[in-house]
Parts: C-alpha cells; structure tokens; sequence
C-alpha cells in the first residue's frame, strides 16, 4: 500500500507528511500535483502550506486543479483522504467537505498548541482513542475559522459528522479555547463517507517522539484503513 | 545620490576613458557603503573566523559550518573503522558530513519606508543566500528594534515588520524560531530588522558562489524582472531623509513568497542532480551584483546579453534590467550540457528561466540589442572600492546616578517593560514548528531543532541589546555574546559559531564611529574568549535620521550542538533547590546597574557590569549542568535582572520562595550582569562542583506548590504570583490584541 501525499506549488508540510508517516511505518510518497495520482495510492494526504501562495483564497486554487478529480473519485471509491490545515481548505474548497475555514477572528496567524475533544471513536481518524478523549495538537494558520450556514452545521451535527473541537485542557467547550473562532468550536469535520476527514490542527507535528507530543498519531493511522 | 567625484576618477584611470551611465550605475552601487563595507572592512579583521569545523568562512553568501555527529556515538573506533570499510564504495548519505549554513542580513531602510515589504523581502533575501550553497533552509532567527512602544508610529512599524515576516517565513515553509525585540528611543526614525538563516546540507551537496569555468552558462531563474527596487544598495547607504516614507517608496522592492518556496524546491531539484557548479542570489545591486561578484570570485569574466533577461515589464532599459532589484531571483552557472534539464526543472515550477550569457576569461561585460553597455574587469568592480578611514571618538565615560525606588514598585515597571515583556504576541505569528524539527520552541532562552541527519541537537539564539551598548559599546557588546552563549548553555548546547549583524548610525560623524569600533572589537574580543569563530554577517551603516543615531547594535546569532534534542524547561518544577550561578555583582564594588532596564524605567546612569574572568569554562560547565538527570529547570538570567528571570519560571502550578541576602536590594535584582544562570537541582553539591573556582554559586530558595512568588532581600519582601506575573508580562499583547 502507499500513501499519496499532494504536493502542490507552496504545499509545506509534505514532507513533513512523509516522515511522520515513516516513523508510523505507513509506506507514502510525494506526489507533485501535475504528474497526476498513482495507480497504486491506498491513501491521500492534502497537506498543510500556501498552495498557490493563497492567492485569490486559501486552498481555492489547488481545489481546481486536475488532480483533485482523481482525489475526490479515489475518495468516491472509499480511499481514504486526510486534509490537513492547507489541506483542509482545499478539502472545503473541492467539495469534499462541508463548509469552510476562513480568516481568523483575531485576523492574524497563529502557531500555538490546542486542545481537541475527540467526538467520535468509530471513525478511521480517532479508532485509536476514545470519545471526549483530549488530544494536544498544534495549529498554525490565519485561516481556521469554521464557518458554515446554521442550517448545514445544524445537519452536519445531526449526522455526528464533527470530528474534533477546540475545547479546553478537561475537554470543556469554552470560548477561551476556541483559538480562532470557529463556529461549534469545530476544529476538523468528516465528509460523505468517514474515510474522508479535514482538520486545522497539524497531527503530522505531534507524532515524531523525538520532538514532542505524540497525539496525533492515531489520525494518521487512519490511512492505512482500506 | 550618484557616483561621488574621487571615485570616478578611479573608475576613469582604471578604464582609460569614460564610464558609461550603466558602468557608473554599478560602480556607484557596489561601491556603495551597503556593498563595499567602506568604513566597515578595515575594522572586521578583528574577528577571528577559523576554526576546524568551519568550511567555508567570510565572504561567500552564507557560511559553512560542519556539524558534529552523534550517529556511531555508541560504536567504538574499532567497529567504526570496520564499518567504514565495509561500506567502502557503497558510501550512503548517513556517511557524510552534514553541514549547516548560516547567514545573517539587515533590512533597515526598507523596513522603515515601507514594513511589510520591507521585512518580508528581508526574509526571502537570506533564504536565497541559504539556496546559493546548495542548502535547504530549516530555520529563522529575527531581532528586531523599534522605538518606544508607546508611540503609534513605533507600533505600525513593529505591526508591519512582524506581519511581513510571519507572511513570507509562513509561506516558504521555513520555521521562525527564534530572535529578538526591543525597543529604545533611538530607534524611532531607523528600527533595525536583522533575520538569520540557518540551512542544511552536507558536502556532496555543497554549491559555493565561485565561477568555476569559462564557457559555462549563466542561467537566471525566478521571477520576472521589473522596475522594482532600483537603486537599493545606495539608498541603504545614506541617512533616511525625513521623507523616506514618501520619496524613497520605490527603492523598496515587493516580496513574492510563492514564487520564493518556488525557487526553493526547484534549487533543491537543482542540487539532487547536480547541475549547479556555482550560484548566487540577486540581492543589492540586482543582476549587476549578482553575476559580476559570481565571476569576479572566481577570478573570471563574463559575457551578457541583457536583452535575454526574462522581463515582467515593457521597454526596460539596460541600467534598468541590470540594477533592478526584483524579488525571488537566482543566478546559475551551469554547464553547456546542463542547461535543457535546467530549463525544464525551471519550467517544472512555473519559474522563468533565461540563459543570459556565459563565464569567460575576460572582464565583465554586458551588452543590449548589440550595443556593448559595460565592460570592466569584474575584480576592480567587485573589489575596487577604496576604504574609508574614519576619524573615531571615544564615548564619554558613565556618571553613576541612581534613583532609588520600592522594590515592589521597580520589579511591575522593569517586568512590564515592552522588552522584558513576553514576546509571545510576536512568535505565535510565526510559524515554528513547520519542518517538523523544532523541540525547543520559541519562547525559551534558545531554540533546540533535531538535525536527524546527524543525530545532533542545534540550539538558536539570536540578540543584541540596545541598553548595554548604549551604555558601554565595548562591555555592552562583549555581554551580547557572553549572554548568547550562556542561552544555548542553558538548554545544554555548547557554541559552533556565528554570525552578526552589526547596525550603526553615520560613520561619518566621530563619536558615531567610535561607538562603532567598540561593538565591533567587544564582540570579536568576546567571541574569540569563548571561541566562537564568527563566520560571516552583515554590516548596516547610516542608521541615521532626523531623530539622531541609533545605539550601536551588534546583533549576534550564535547557534551551539548538544548530543540529544531535549533541554531542561525554563519553568521551574515541583521538586528541587533553587540556585544562582555566575553572579558577580555583590563584590566591594557594589552591583552595578548600567544598562539595565531598571535604569531605562527611572532614568539614572551606571557603570556597565564586570564580566566574568573566565566566561568560556562558565559556559562549558553550565552546558554539562544543564544536561545533567538531577537538573529540573535552567532560566539564564539577563535582560530585567534577577527579578525578571525569577517571575519567568513561575507557573500557576509551581512558585518559588527565594531569599537573598545583600545590602543592595535593587542592585542585587536588577543589575543586568550576563554570564549568570538559575538552576533548579535535586543535587545542589554537583552543581557547585561543577563550575570552576571562583564562579560564584548560591543557594536561593526552593518550589512552592501555589504559584507564588516570595523574594526576601534584606529585610524586604516582594510578594506576587503566577496571574499577576502574567497579566503584567502581557504588555505587547494587551495593546495589540
């Protein structure tokens, strides 16, 4: 099996993708976006980065470039598809997810560890810990606000297809641990399918012992799911 | 500004005739105080730059500097000698000498005009440099200097620069991990952005900006050239006119960081296949400076067609295409058989790539649409420039005045003090921990990134410190390096090497240039004491304005290695005695405040510290203690003083209660001595012995379990905790936010 991880003009955190998942011991390599996805992918990592510079908006570009078709019929064929930060608004932006992440509340970027309440356990993602599990993980963007018309979120919630939150140190949903203002405090939401799944925070930042926390490696378990 | 009257009539001797205009363009340019290092050059030999594990020193676009490494640290020399010939012939990249490169740049002038810009063109200029010897940049440092925060200008510029870094650094991928802020009146009319690079390769990899053979190409990749940024080099060499923000406007170039993680990949396509024998970056000067230093270096010429520049406006003219210092621009030399693959890898990344001419054995010339615009021997152009000597003056000596204040009353106005306060407003913008390197984040004394390569821990610090230098140029500047050092020490790592960026005022005033020539020699004298060889930097002359000079800034970035990535936090933790090292200050003399934070907050003058006998066996020994299992936190103590540092390692779990005994309560916490350290030890016997004789250690208190903070000093008590601490650390944050 391989994990395909997309490498779009100004991805940054692809190889950072690809060495987290060597320490996980998940075979992936970088695939730059023109040469188009390999036949043999078992797996898709949108990484984190400025696809395009962000120019005209984040993740609008590279969401309508000719690989995103494949991606979004791989993930139609229930190949699982992991959008991080970058990715994760590409994620929004090609329809693979509901919603979007837009311009912080505070207007600035923001590198900073959070806190996530895990929301669902029987999902690919999070099979490794238990609901209202809290996770720390770090988010570093300017765009992360969850935003999404009060109808849709009202049915996304009603089809338990929020996969994280921010929530507090003891998993409270407060204000104060919402970094960005994110509507629900959503921090990372599923799409049609569970193999699908987009989120802020940086997973690949938290799980190389060697420099920290290692928290977010049960998320990126969850591409080895077939 | 154009070319003064006694240089052109060097120019006129050496080419028998008349310069063209674009010929006097380049001279006036890369002749220029920011090019040639005119008043500069004859006051940096004071540096010592050697060392065994430097590779390649002044002079080239970064330094190089070889890593140790910690991967067969457990083979002994038998097996590893085995090893190696067994792996004879079938070398891998674990086999090779991993290399870091380092590199240091001011972007002053254009950070005043114009701040986003100005700073973010800052960063993607010595990232470029990092690219120039085949390297991939895996860090940044930033030190920053601005006027009093409290004024609105202050704080639109430090709004700026801190925004236009976060947006190139973010962009391109590249960690900021470490620096500095402060803020003094001198630097309202000229802040200071000086940004430090940090690359890594290994020796196969190694690209230098030396032209290797004539009839080799010369191959210019990146964006398209525009009209931006004409005549950079000289506007950084003169005083900023009260108008910059208006009239200078256009010598400011505009940063495109897509276009700049572009170039970053495509150079690393670049050096994977090995189609590069030399490279520069266009930096001051444009192309002009770019190609003929490249020749230059290696003793060559080079022949250039101008019109083949690939161009993003209409109807430029030759000075114009020559000079223009367009953003995300490098120049390659590359082979005749190269240069399809080149192109391709180019085109790969959407960057415009031209074949401008190629290396000869003549001068350095250039033509357009056949018509020859310059030729002259590149070395004259490059090296030329004759050097200024100066007149110095000495700085007067300091007259001790010192306010007397409540100690509760100082320690809130130096703990507030927008540069003692935290910087976290600043950091959090930056992405640190992209690369997936960073263990020691930003916020701590220094940075730690793991270099797997090697198996070696890299620990960061950058800074300088405005007070100190105002105070003493000469001590102020040896306690910049001594208090980088003690930083890295503090998270366990011993000092590489370094870089500096040294910022002054007009050397043409005498008092100026003293100052000058004393940051200059008291930080070659301290770095050489620790033996730091310093390996490359910067220098920003005519910091100048309306509103005076600014102090002589020295800024240092110095990085060490440590045999894991892990450090001991700054924090203090729940168990284990509290004790000060390396505190000279309570001698028959008395503490001495000079340069202090407390003076700055209540006006007064001191004589700077004395600085310790043997600061380089310090710094060894704190490295050791702080690796050692019985260590539970170490916080170096420097800027605010003892008082500061204290409230920095309390948390709302874990507070201290220290007592002190001396006669001098506001010397004893707010003198600025550096080369001192807080240890918290379950084995306070080890840590006495581990520091050489002389080096005084004390014990200071131990942890409460309540978040408070209790000083007792002669009689006094100061008594705070974790919130207030933080609510008065917040100063930055709770004005911007």
């Amino acid at each position: 099996m391989t994990v395909s991880i997309i490498r779009f003009g100004g991805s940054n955190c692809d190889r950072d993708a690809e060495r987290a998942l060597s320490h996980l011991e998940i075979d992936a390599e970088i695939v730059w976006h023109e040469d188009g996805l390999p036949a043999e992918t078992t797996g898709i990592v949108l990484p984190g980065g400025f696809s395009y510079g962000d120019y005209l908006r984040a993740g609008a570009m590279a969401a309508r470039s000719p690989i995103m078709a494949e991606v979004r019929d791989a993930a139609a064929d229930g190949v699982p598809v992991l959008g991080v930060c970058n990715g994760a608004q590409v994620g929004c932006e090609s329809g693979l997810t509901d919603g979007a992440f837009t311009t912080n509340e505070s207007a600035r970027f923001q590198c900073e560890h959070v806190y996530l309440r895990v929301e669902r356990d029987d999902t690919p993602w999070t099979e490794a810990y238990d609901e209202g599990e809290v996770l720390e993980i770090p988010i570093a963007h300017g765009e992360g606000r969850y935003e999404i018309d009060d109808d849709r979120l009202e049915e996304l919630e009603a089809e338990n297809r929020v996969l994280f939150r921010y929530c507090d140190e003891d998993g409270e949903l407060t204000e104060d641990a919402n970094p960005n203002g994110s509507k629900h405090n959503v921090a990372g939401v599923l799409g049609d399918r569970d193999s699908v799944a987009v989120l802020m925070p940086h997973p690949e930042r938290v799980t190389l012992p060697d420099i920290g926390g290692t928290d977010g490696q049960g998320v990126l378990r969850g591409l080895e799911s077939v | 500004m154009s070319l003064a009257d006694s240089d052109r009539e060097l120019v006129v001797e050496e080419l028998g005739r008349d310069p063209t205009p674009a010929e006097a363009a380049l001279f006036e340019n890369l002749w220029s105080e920011h090019c040639a290092y005119r008043s500069s050059r004859p006051l940096l030999s004071a540096f010592e730059s050697e060392g065994e594990q430097v590779v390649i020193g002044p002079g080239d676009d970064a330094a190089v500097v070889e890593l140790p490494s910690n991967s067969d640290a457990d083979v002994s020399g038998d097996d590893r000698e085995s090893n190696r010939e067994a792996n004879a012939g079938t070398e891998t990249e674990a086999d090779k000498s991993v290399y870091i490169t380092m590199g240091i740049e001011s972007h002053n002038h254009p950070s005043y005009v114009d701040p986003f810009d100005g700073a973010a063109t800052g960063v993607g200029g010595i990232v470029r440099d990092t690219l120039s010897m085949g390297a991939y940049p895996i860090a940044l440092a930033d030190s920053l200097y601005f006027g009093e925060f409290d004024r609105e200008h202050s704080q639109y510029l430090f709004e700026g620069v801190v925004e236009g870094i976060s947006h190139y650094g973010n962009c391109i991928g590249v960690p900021t991990v470490g620096g500095s802020v402060d803020f003094h009146p001198n630097y309202e009319g000229n802040p200071l952005v000086n940004v430090a690079c940090v690359g890594l390769t290994n020796e196969d990899r190694l690209v230098t900006a030396e032209a290797q053979e004539p009839g080799n190409k010369l191959v210019l990749i990146g964006n398209g050239t525009g009209r931006d940024g004409l005549g950079g080099a000289s506007f950084a060499s003169e005083d900023l006119a009260e108008d910059a923000e208006t009239e200078d406007r256009p010598a400011v170039q505009v940063g495109d960081p897509y276009a700049e993680k572009l170039l970053i990949e495509a150079n690393e396509v670049l050096v994977d296949e090995n189609l590069i024998e030399s490279a520069r970056d266009l930096g001051a000067a444009g192309l002009g400076g770019a190609s003929s230093e490249l020749v230059a270096k290696g003793g060559l010429g080079a022949t250039i067609e101008l019109e083949r520049v690939h161009q993003r406006e209409p109807n430029m003219n030759a000075l114009e295409i020559l000079l223009a210092e367009s953003q995300e621009r490098m120049c390659y030399e590359v082979e005749p058989d190269n240069v399809d693959r080149v192109r391709e890898i180019a085109e790969r990344f959407d960057l415009g790539c031209s074949v401008i001419g190629e290396v000869t054995d003549g001068n350095y010339s250039c033509s357009f649409n056949g018509e020859t615009v310059v030729d002259v021997d590149a070395y004259f152009l490059g090296e030329g420039a004759p050097m200024n000597d100066l007149p110095v003056e000495k700085p007067p000596e300091p007259t001790v005045d010192r306010p007397e204040t409540d100690i509760k009353e100082a320690f809130e106005a130096v703990l507030s003090s927008p540069s003692t306060a935290s910087k976290r407003w600043v950091y959090q913008q930056y992405d640190h921990e992209v690369g997936a390197r960073t263990s020691v984040p930003p916020g701590d004394d220094a940075a730690v990134m793991a270099i797997r390569e090697c198996e070696t821990g890299l620990a960061i610090s950058s800074g300088a410190a405005p007070n100190w230098t105002s105070a003493d140029p000469l001590e102020g500047a040896k306690a910049i390096a001594l208090e980088n050092a003690t930083n890295l020490a503090a998270k366990g790592a011993t000092p590489l090497a370094a870089v500096d960026c040294l910022n002054g005022g007009n050397p043409e005033k005498p008092e100026v240039y003293g100052g000058f020539k004393r940051i200059v020699d008291g930080l070659a004298e301290m770095c050489s004491t620790l033996s730091i060889p310093v390996v490359g930097g910067n220098v920003s002359l005519y910091n100048d304005s309306a509103a005076g000079p600014i102090p002589p800034t020295p800024t240092l970035a110095v990085v060490g290695t440590k045999a894991d990535y892990e450090a001991p936090p700054l924090a203090a933790e729940s168990n284990g005695e509290l004790m000060l090292v390396g505190d000279l200050g309570n001698d028959a003399d008395g503490y001495r405040l000079g340069g202090s934070e407390y003076l700055a907050q209540f006006s007064g003058s001191d004589r700077f510290p004395e600085l310790p006998d043997a600061p380089d066996s310090f710094v060894e020994a704190l490295a050791a203690v702080a690796d050692d299992d019985a260590t539970r936190a170490v916080h170096d103590v420097s800027h605010g003083g003892l008082a500061v540092s204290l409230a920095e390692m309390v948390s709302p779990d874990v507070g201290l209660e220290v007592s002190l005994s001396s006669d001098d309560p506001v010397g004893a916490l707010f003198h600025e001595q550096p080369g001192r350290a807080l240890v918290q030890t379950t084995d306070p016997d080890a840590v006495r012995d581990a520091f050489p004789d002389g080096t005084p250690v004390v014990s200071l208190g131990a942890p409460t379990e309540d978040g408070t903070l209790t000083i007792e000093i002669s009689e006094k008590t100061l008594e705070t905790d974790a919130a207030e601490i933080r609510t008065l650390r917040r100063t930055i944050e709770r004005e911007l936010e």
